[in-house]
């Protein structure tokens, strides 16, 4: 039986999108079979991440119309074999997905994969709600800045309250912290929220930290997801954070500064 | 940061402004969030006790709180002084 799995944040421009395709791929490249769908209806990106935007066909809100089987649109990845994606519409009715539709999408996809990634439109409308609602697993991706760990508390209260396994009354939906864009540097001179003061305000478990790196921009350049730039610390870092999901004990790397020279530290720099 | 601005003591450190604001802000939204059952159960409460005690409408207070891994169901009556 599959995991579902919801990548969010309230916030947007936080990494959900680039976190999703990395975490997808770390998943089906340890040999799980995954699929990861996009719930951003009217502002499809994680096909561009992916590198897969010229291979849509057909979507999620044509599959939940009847207009094409699920099969038809799911693409295969062209990094690893065991990872598929499910593209959202470009429609601009709000309305397009509805609730009995995601539901007999995920219960289909539940008989094929091992783990179902959800990846969260900004904001907490329908898109984001419907992401959310079948999640057995959350991973809250938040920077270590004020707006977005205020909209990561917002959406763990509502985690808590309007997911199916709360309305069922079911065992919670298990919370994991992603702390991304994370600048070691400025932690130390007191000018970035650090890890612990992350995870002291939210109080949620700590899944991994991913630094701030000109990594990622050169990878969603080109439509590869950050774990397959190899050599970098983004996809050490978000092998790590697939790592510890599936239970393995991995320490925190990429999260103390570099050392600096003596004059360096002395006249700042 | 450098260590001259360190021992001069330059530049503030926004990160624990930073901080104390979440702290606050998130700590009034939680308690924005509480249960909404909390004012039926207060007068429900009031009215029991008010069978065998006489106290004011406005000497029971009821509150939940989240700490750490628990919620907190605090129940604070005020008797009347004794004649």
């Amino acid at each position: 039986m599959a995991r579902i799995v919801v990548v969010t944040s309230g916030k947007g421009g936080v990494g959900k999108t680039t976190t999703s395709a990395a975490f997808a791929s770390g998943l089906a490249l340890r040999g799980h079979r995954t699929v990861v769908i996009d719930f951003d209806v009217g502002l499809r990106n994680l096909d561009l991440v992916l590198g897969c935007e010229r291979r849509v066909v057909y979507d999620v809100v044509n599959v939940i119309h009847g207009e094409a089987r699920l099969q038809q649109a799911l693409i295969r990845d062209k990094h690893c074999e065991n990872l598929y994606v499910l593209p959202t519409s470009q429609t601009r009715d709000k309305d397009a997905l509805t609730q009995e539709g995601v539901a007999a999408i995920m219960e289909e996809l539940k008989q094929d994969f091992d783990y179902i990634v959800c990846d969260s439109p900004a904001g907490i409308e329908r898109g984001a709600l419907m992401a959310l609602y079948h999640a057995d697993e959350a991973i809250v991706v938040t920077n270590p800045e004020v707006s977005s760990v205020r909209d990561s508390d917002r959406i763990l209260g509502i985690i808590a309250a309007r997911s199916r396994r709360a309305e069922a009354g079911q065992e919670p939906v298990k919370e994991h912290l992603l702390l991304t864009r994370y600048a070691p540097k400025r932690v130390q001179g007191g000018e970035m929220l650090s890890i612990d003061d992350v995870q002291e305000l939210l109080r949620i478990p700590l899944l991994g930290v991913i630094p701030e790196s000109e990594s990622v921009l050169q990878a969603s350049n080109q439509g590869i997801p950050a774990i397959h730039m190899k050599g970098t610390d983004v996809a050490a870092a978000y092998e790590d954070v697939v790592a510890r999901f599936l239970g393995e004990d991995r320490p925190l790397r990429f999260t103390q500064p570099e050392k600096t020279g003596f004059f360096k530290r002395l006249f700042g720099g | 940061m450098s260590l001259l601005d360190y021992f001069l003591g330059t530049r503030k450190k926004t990160a624990s402004v930073a901080k104390e604001r979440l702290q606050l802000i998130l700590a009034h939204e939680r308690a924005a969030d509480a249960p909404d059952f909390l004012p039926a159960l207060q007068a429900e409460l009031l009215a029991v006790i008010a069978k065998y005690i006489p106290v004011d409408q406005d000497k029971i207070k009821v509150t939940m709180e989240r700490r750490g891994d628990y919620e907190v169901l605090e129940l604070n009556i005020l008797f009347p002084d004794q004649h």
